[in-house]
């Protein structure tokens, strides 16, 4: 009766089989389920009319696309549907899929870590988006491209997050930098320094995860900022948010609210395995394009890979 | 929490209110202006249907359209609906059983379950309940470890476990201990979890068999947009949930989560996250969200929450002196300013207000007025009693004493006492004639203000 206990999640770590994009359908699968479904019987065939932009409304809203995201695509669609003189609804999904592509594509710029070294990366979100798992599985990732690593420890308000670094550390092999207490600035200020004298290809910096209507805390970490910069002039050189995918339209607001206070340079989708909507992303695109480093798409450490549009779109209306 | 809601109403039934005469074109421009409201504020769209359905049946009625101020009767019918959605009233923890008592956890990943945990912990040994915290979240790394350390600084028990040990194993061996050890109350929290995911949401309900917990909370981001309605009910398809708590109600400007879950499960929200400190978890109350979603102001825990912190020996006099509009002095003032920290300081007491009131303070910003009000505390330090009490002896050697004891201008000084002085009219006028005028008067001579 313990059978379902046994379950071991170590083992999916080690498990190389699936490739990479079978793991981002696997882990979009529901998202597609009612995204795909819902668009596959709209566009079953048939005449395009009123109620079908109607039902389109719906399925863009329920996704989380935003309001005035789903207004523009559905503007988009009725003037390709115009011009290009459609009159089916099953041609309806590739025009729905073209604007989403072109409003997704801009936001697809892998991040690269080339030019600097150490090339130190902020991480920065929300309490509970997933900044300090998002580590571990960057961490892993930049170690199979062959770079050293070493990670600073800056979220020293939560109880327990140096503990969470230093497990992912562990697991990963890699140096985690902390201090008892402390201040942020200081942890990643001697991480920083500490790469720098040991010729560490990539610094991650973790910090305390805050909400946009804190101001002092959203101060404090445009102090970090500043520390950063003290340790190697440049730097951060990468200043990534970390959103959970699960959130509807205040996602939106983070993004306003974070790249005010530190000029965001890139972002992290996590969750996306178990959010039945990515549609958050095109409302982010619309009004604040910054690009979309990684996604999250389960719960093992290589599940953080590149964004891809194409390969978004693709698995969305698969 | 959740102003852009409020905005967004007031601005649509803004124009009701001037109305004479309701008419069916202008209800249903309202009602459009509602529901796109309520979809930008993340309200699941079914349920969106739903209000609006029941809005518009009841502002059809003859209930409004007899009423002499129509505009106020749809206001009404559209915050009397709000609070019917979010439940009726305050629904408290039912703790009545043979103890001790088990409260499980439950939620998605990052949706505050652990802090809530600690959270609700400190709220009961605040009621002299014996409390146990106990973590069976052995995937995420060092969750346990965050609980205990919390339980540490809040020092309440904690069952110690470990990430080799299976959940369940956690669960019979805690309930063993917290009857040996007379405990009240039980707090299991348990790792976040994806409502698709069958093997951990069979291993929740196992636990739940185990346990057989009195109350089984389901923790909610308040962020959480248009799929909270299906997590809420993958949740209570397969646990009998008996609440809900809503994390992480300060940061956000919307809250449209709080409508959804409550409308799919029909369980009560028992209580909201409102800080990331350990004490920031505080009731809900249906009906006082409903009114702070109009623009009515959180008067009520506003009161509560100054009867919490607020030493009422010391509010008493300056409420005395208040009255007889004399003797109010710089040590009233500072003990005054002293009592507005206590409660979490101007820019959460002006969330609280109506927004009548909010909205007079205009552009006010918090950390602006609160760094004056630090400011100004410490010029009041640098005064001798004496001073203190008679704030007309002081004259240019003792401000420029006091201002290089503070670290300020003599300007500065002056400034408080311009506006200690303007305050005390204010409070001789309060005394004769009462809050209206009091109101007006206050306009633009908060310090920090305008």
């Amino acid at each position: 009766m313990f059978d379902f206990l046994k379950k071991d999640k170590a083992s999916a770590v080690d498990d190389p089989k699936l490739s990479w994009t079978d793991r981002l359908k696997k882990g979009l699968a529901r998202t597609r389920g009612q995204f795909g479904d819902r668009l596959s019987n709209l566009f079953g065939g048939g005449k395009i009319d009123d109620s079908i932009y109607e039902e389109l409304e719906t399925i863009l809203i329920t996704s989380d696309v935003g309001i005035a995201a789903t207004q523009s695509l559905l503007d988009q669609i009725k003037g390709r549907v115009k011009r290009q003189n459609l009159n089916d609804t099953a041609q309806l999904k590739d025009a729905l899929k073209q604007s989403m592509l072109e409003l997704l594509s801009p936001l697809e710029q892998p991040l690269d870590t080339s030019g600097q070294k150490p090339f130190v990366i902020m991480l920065t979100g929300v309490n509970g988006a997933g900044k300090t798992t998002s580590i571990g599985k960057l961490a892993s990732l930049f170690q199979a491209q062959g770079k050293s690593v070493l990670i600073a420890a800056g979220d020293t308000f939560r109880a327990a997050a140096k503990e969470q670094l230093q497990e992912w550390g562990h697991r990963n092999n890699v140096h985690v930098v902390s201090s008892e207490g402390g201040d942020p600035g200081a942890v990643i200020f001697d991480s920083v320094n500490s790469a720098k004298a040991k010729g560490i290809d990539i610094v991650l910096a973790d910090t305390a995860g805050r909400l946009p209507t804190q101001l002092n805390l959203m101060e404090e970490i445009r102090k970090v900022q500043r520390v950063i910069g003290k340790a190697l002039p440049g730097a951060p050189h990468e200043i990534l948010l970390v959103l959970d995918a699960n959130t509807g339209q205040n996602a939106v607001s983070q993004v306003k609210a974070f790249d005010d206070a530190l000029k965001v340079t890139g972002l992290v989708l996590t969750k996306l395995d178990g959010t039945a909507k990515g549609g958050v992303i095109a409302a982010i695109a619309q009004s604040r394009p910054i690009p979309i480093r990684f996604i999250g798409v389960g719960e093992t450490i290589d599940d953080l890979r590149a964004f891809s549009a194409n390969e978004f779109v693709e698995a969305l209306f698969e | 929490m959740l102003e852009n809601l409020t905005g967004r109403l007031q601005s649509v039934l803004k124009t009701l209110r001037g109305q004479a005469r309701l008419t069916e074109a202008n209800i249903a421009d309202a009602m459009r202006e509602v529901r796109m409201a309520l979809l930008e504020a993340d309200v699941a769209l079914p349920v969106v249907k739903d209000f609006i359905a029941q809005v518009k049946l009841r502002a059809q009625g003859r209930e409004v359209i007899q009423s002499l101020t129509p505009g106020q009767a749809v206001i009404q019918v559209v915050h009397e609906e709000l609070t019917a959605l979010m439940g009726k009233e305050n629904v408290t923890l039912n703790l009545s059983t043979v103890p001790p008592a088990v409260i499980l956890m439950a939620g998605l990943q990052g949706s505050g379950k652990t802090t809530t945990s600690a959270k609700l912990a400190k709220l009961l040994k605040e009621q002299k309940k014996k409390v146990l915290l106990v973590s069976a979240d052995v995937y995420r790394p060092a969750a346990i470890d965050q609980l205990r350390t919390l339980a540490r600084t809040l020092e309440i028990d904690f069952f110690q476990s470990d990430i080799s040990q299976k959940p369940a194993l956690i669960a019979g061996d805690s309930l063993d201990f917290a009857k040996r050890g007379y405990y009240d109350v039980v707090i299991f929290d348990t790792a976040g979890r994806l409502g698709i995911d069958e093997e951990m949401m069979a291993e929740i309900k196992e636990l739940h068999t185990i346990l057989k917990p009195i109350e089984t909370l389901f923790v909610v981001d308040a962020m959480q947009g248009q799929d909270a309605v299906n997590t809420a009910r993958s949740f209570n398809d397969v646990l009998p949930l008996t609440g809900i708590v809503l994390t992480k109600m300060d940061g956000d400007s919307r809250g449209g989560a709080a409508l959804s879950v409550r409308h799919v499960t029909g369980k009560p929200i028992k209580f909201v996250g409102v800080s990331e400190k350990v004490d920031g978890l505080e009731p809900f109350y249906p009906e006082r969200m409903a009114s702070r979603i109009l623009g009515m102001g959180d008067v009520l825990s506003l009161i509560e929450q100054a009867q919490k912190n607020v030493d009422l020996a010391e509010a008493q006099k300056v409420a005395e002196k208040l009255k007889s509009g004399k003797g109010f002095d710089l040590n009233d003032f500072k003990s005054q300013m002293q009592q507005m920290r206590k409660m979490g300081g101007v820019g959460a007491l002006m969330d609280k207000m109506p927004t009548q009131m909010s909205g007079m303070a205009g552009k006010m910003n918090s950390e602006d007025a609160e760094k004056s009000l630090r400011r100004i505390e410490g010029i009041i330090n640098s005064m001798t009693p004496l001073e203190r009490s008679r704030p007309d002896i002081i004259k240019a050697t003792r401000k420029r004493r006091i201002a290089a004891g503070s670290g300020v201008q003599v300007q500065d000084v002056n400034r408080l006492l311009n506006q200690f002085e303007e305050i005390q009219k204010m409070m001789k006028m309060f005394s004769k004639g009462g809050m209206g005028k009091f109101m007006r008067a206050m306009q633009g001579r908060f310090p920090g203000v305008g």
